[in-house]
């Protein structure tokens, strides 16, 4: 009798020691948080992550910013919500208070990629694609071998195309530095990494050299190669596309140059003040409609590219009015009075809008970005790409279906003949000038969208604009579009080569050598417009 | 023929303005270093510095007026010339630091060993004797607008193509000396000067050797410019700026032409730069900047094209002014000062100052002369009207 009361009592006792064994491997790893110790850690990490429990994902997540606390004493673990209560991890109950002499789950770095990949494990069932697919992006970076059956379980019931190939991508991954896994699965491995054929996939492919059964290694290099040779034909899209994008910003910036330039032989150092007036108008619709009307922002430019034409269109005939047409026939004093005028106009924008930038902001439609193949591409370029090619077409339009057009391009070609068929070249000369001057307004306002908007932005654009218009040929539309965007993709080109100080040197050495060359540009006027 | 030479190209207003230079580059200096601090004609050796600077410019504006007055070579990048005397000037004065510098390197200036230089540039080679230096201030200039000028004279870039050209020369030597790799200190530039040729560059005796051989450098410099316009050589290159065509079909060769005056030209803009930078104690990229090329022609513009003494004339005049006014309340006024001078100049004084003066003076001076012609005549009594009675 005695005996089996004390054996009832050992089992008692027994049984009530061993509950929270009973209780399972989870509660068991909640422990194992609390002895301070990184190799219990670890298991702990890994056992929470494979147990399903709802509570995994944020303990891991707390662990990751240090807000897992467990007190010593009572060997129990909290989590330190972000909004500042605590819940029981064990149970995820609210708890009141977390005791004084409770601390955070240390880390080390080790830890710290467990718990990443426990965390993209984790997420890798989570009901959102997006979730998703960045969890098996994760994977795929740290290659656990440890979630590999939740990768599989995730691969089985993905449904989402593009997460179902970033999860065979991680599995691929996975499968590729597992020691153990057969050589077949980690050539078919070696085949989906290199699908994939970035960056990361080359740098994957050249880490998981060592080690490997000999076809597997060969399949890699094979697979390495094939990808830098896309890498290179991509990143040559990519300069292409860069070099497009600054190509339409000297196409902008130059075209106004190309008219006035071209039609009246008049240098105006000025025109890059023009450009940095766009930007301002720019600045002050915006402003406008923030204060009054803050739901139309995204229309903003709608307003501002006609308002700059209007504004720096007029100061471009006032200044025609007022000092150019004192200095027909005077190129190098037009040089001067010019960049004097560049000077007051810089001041007087400077004085009333202060030195320092102004914030432009873009409008929902132009901000962002999408990506094709491995290239990204912003919503901003692409807009102004098709803005200036939208421009360019206008003024060439302009230029060969209006009456004012053809007066322009008959002054252009004979001036004193033009003058004798009765074409007020003055009045010509003015419009002219007003023009290029409101082109340049427009430029504005797209460059106000990529750069900032301070009384110097025009002084950067006028000696890459005079360049364009020289390289291309004056008097000719199509060798200013020419010009800039061959000069925009060859600066692009070099860039990467020569870095970009001495990419744009090199340019610039290059057209002066092409000058002595060819004097009068690529497309140079024939005739004897040339020698007037 | 030297002096021959010389009598010819030294009329009056030459030997009047060699003088007023002259005594000017030897009272200021004997005033500041003789007289007593507190003296009302004592001048003070700030102003020894700031004066000096102008002569710099002058001689500078010299070498534009030469090849805009003259050949009618508009240069928007004579600044880089200017600034690679300064650059060759720097080299020397680096070079003497030696151990005196922050990290104590003997044969390293500071910012190489501070950019990790393993040993000293190629070029930089030599820099530590001041002939060699000298040598430079000289080469390096000329050798670049030689280069450049044959390329661009003989392919016959002109007017507004060439101002464009020359505008990208200079902004692509700053880019370049803007990088920390090109061995030229990056956008700090050379500075934290010692001594040249023994001499300490802060003392006084030094600032006003230094000011008193500016003076000496526009003397020459002028000297020299007068001897070239006045010769045949000047009567050409005259012909040029006024005809080019037609002087080619006569048979010159313009380019040649072109050419020697274009590489005379950056040589004397180098020697002005090399001058300037022990007064000014730095040198750095943005000598290069396009702005200064520009401004310094329009010093010339202001004083007078194709005068030599105006551009002279109006360096100083338009530099005092930038001091007066960006020392004082004027400051944020002094852009549209600068930008109204550009327009005001080209369109209302376009003969500028000494010019405008000449055109108003030549006219009285010849009245005046027949006048006292008439009147002489009148009391030789050999031609009087009055005969007839």
């Amino acid at each position: 009798m005695f005996y089996r009361l004390r054996a009832l009592a050992l089992a008692v006792l027994v049984i009530a020691f061993a509950v929270p064994a009973l209780a399972g491997p989870f509660d068991d790893a909640i422990g194992k948080f609390t002895t301070d110790d990184f190799s219990d850690t670890e298991e702990a990490i890994g056992v929470v992550a494979s147990s399903g429990n709802p509570l995994a994902y944020p303990i891991i997540s707390a662990l990751q910013d240090e807000r897992l606390m467990f007190d010593g004493d009572s060997k129990k673990v909290y989590i330190k919500q972000t909004d500042g209560k605590a819940i029981d991890a064990a149970t995820g109950a609210a708890v009141d208070s977390i005791p004084d002499g409770a601390s955070s789950v240390r880390l080390n770095n080790r830890l710290r990629r467990s718990v990443e990949a426990a965390l993209g494990g984790l997420t890798l069932l989570s009901p959102e694609v997006a979730t998703r697919i960045t969890a098996a992006q994760s994977v795929f970076k740290s290659h656990e071998e440890t979630v590999l059956p939740t990768v599989e379980k995730a691969l089985a019931k993905e449904t989402d195309r593009t997460a179902k190939q970033a999860l065979s991508e991680a599995r691929a991954a996975i499968l590729l530095f597992k020691s153990d896994a057969s050589e077949v699965d980690k050539l078919e491995a070696v085949a989906t990494i290199k699908g994939r054929g970035d960056q990361d996939a080359l740098a994957m492919l050249s880490d998981a050299g060592s080690d490997q059964p000999p076809s597997v290694a060969k399949a890699a290099a094979a697979a390495i190669s094939s990808i830098q040779s896309r890498l290179a034909m991509w990143s040559a899209v990519q300069n292409a596309w860069y070099g497009l994008s600054l190509g339409s910003v000297l196409l902008l910036a130059a075209i106004g140059l190309a008219i006035t330039f071209g039609v009246m032989g008049v240098i105006n150092m000025a025109h890059g003040e023009m450009v940095m007036l766009g930007a301002y108008t720019t600045f002050v619709v915006q402003e406008m409609i923030r204060t009054r009307l803050p739901g139309a922002f995204d229309y903003s430019l709608f307003i501002a590219v006609p308002l700059a034409f209007l504004v720096s269109g007029a100061v471009g005939v006032l200044i025609e009015r007022s000092i150019i047409r004192f200095l027909y026939g005077r190129p190098l004093e037009t040089l001067l009075a010019t960049w004097g005028l560049s000077l007051v106009l810089q001041q007087a924008v400077r004085t009333i809008f202060g030195p320092t930038n102004r914030e432009v902001g873009n409008p929902s439609w132009m901000s962002g970005a999408f990506e094709l193949g491995q290239i990204t591409i912003t919503y901003n370029r692409l807009w102004i790409l098709c803005f200036t090619l939208a421009v360019f077409a206008i003024l060439l339009l302009m230029l060969r279906f209006t009456s004012l057009g053809l007066q322009m391009r008959a002054v252009t070609q004979n001036r004193r003949m033009a003058a004798s068929m009765g074409i007020a070249t003055s009045r010509v000369d003015a419009l002219t000038f007003g023009l290029g001057s409101g082109i340049a307004g427009i430029a504005g306002v797209a460059l106000s969208q990529i750069d900032n908007v301070s009384p110097n932005l025009g002084q950067s654009y006028i000696i890459d604009s005079f360049m364009v218009v020289v390289f291309g040929g004056v008097g000719n539309l199509w060798g200013t579009l020419v010009g800039a965007f061959s000069l925009g993709i060859a600066n692009k080109f070099l860039e990467p080569v020569a870095g970009a100080v001495l990419g744009k040197i090199a340019i610039l050495v290059l057209i002066i050598l092409f000058i002595q060359k060819r004097p009068r540009g690529l497309f140079a006027l024939k005739g004897r417009a040339v020698e007037a | 023929m030297t002096s021959h030479m010389l009598t010819r190209s030294l009329d009056r207003a030459a030997t009047l303005f060699i003088l007023i230079v002259a005594t000017g580059g030897i009272l200021i200096p004997l005033s500041n270093l003789l007289l007593p601090a507190g003296s009302p004609f004592q001048v003070p050796t700030y102003l020894v510095a700031l004066w000096g600077k102008y002569v710099c410019y002058a001689v500078l504006a010299l070498s534009i007026d030469l090849i805009w007055g003259y050949c009618g070579i508009l240069s928007l990048g004579h600044g880089a010339f200017f600034a690679l005397g300064g650059y060759a000037m720097g080299m020397y004065l680096m070079r003497q630091i030696g151990t005196r510098g922050v990290y104590g390197n003997p044969i390293l200036p500071d910012f190489m060993v501070f950019l990790n230089y393993p040993r000293l540039p190629w070029y930089w080679n030599g820099f530590d004797m001041f002939w060699f230096a000298a040598i430079m201030v000289i080469l390096v200039p000329g050798l670049l607008a030689f280069c450049f000028g044959w390329f661009a004279f003989r392919s016959r870039v002109t007017g507004v193509y060439l101002s464009i050209i020359t505008q990208a020369m200079t902004y692509a030597l700053l880019l370049g000396f803007f990088r920390n790799d090109f061995g030229f200190g990056g956008n700090n530039g050379l500075t934290d000067f010692k001594d040249i040729l023994g001499f300490n560059v802060q003392a006084e005796g030094t600032r006003v050797a230094l000011f008193a051989l500016s003076c000496l450098a526009l003397i020459i410099a002028f000297v020299i410019c007068r001897a070239v316009v006045t010769s045949k050589l000047g009567k050409v290159l005259i012909a040029i700026r006024d005809a080019e065509s037609r002087t080619r079909f006569i048979g010159y060769r313009v380019e040649s032409y072109k050419l020697f005056v274009f590489t005379l030209s950056a040589c004397m803009a180098g020697v002005a730069g090399a001058l300037y930078v022990p007064q000014v104690g730095i040198i750095n990229p943005s000598e290069f900047a396009p702005g200064n090329s520009i401004e310094a022609v329009i010093w010339v513009a202001v004083g007078g094209r194709g005068t030599l003494v105006g551009a002279a004339l109006g360096a100083i005049v338009v530099n005092y002014a930038k001091t007066f006014f960006t020392s004082g309340v004027l400051a944020p006024y002094w852009l549209f000062m600068l930008g109204a001078l550009f327009i005001l100049v080209t369109l209302l004084l376009p003969k500028g100052i000494v010019g405008t003066f000449n055109s108003w003076w030549q006219p009285f001076k010849a009245r005046q002369l027949a006048a006292a012609e008439a009147s002489a005549a009148r009391e030789d009594g050999v031609s009087e009207p009055k005969m007839a009675e």
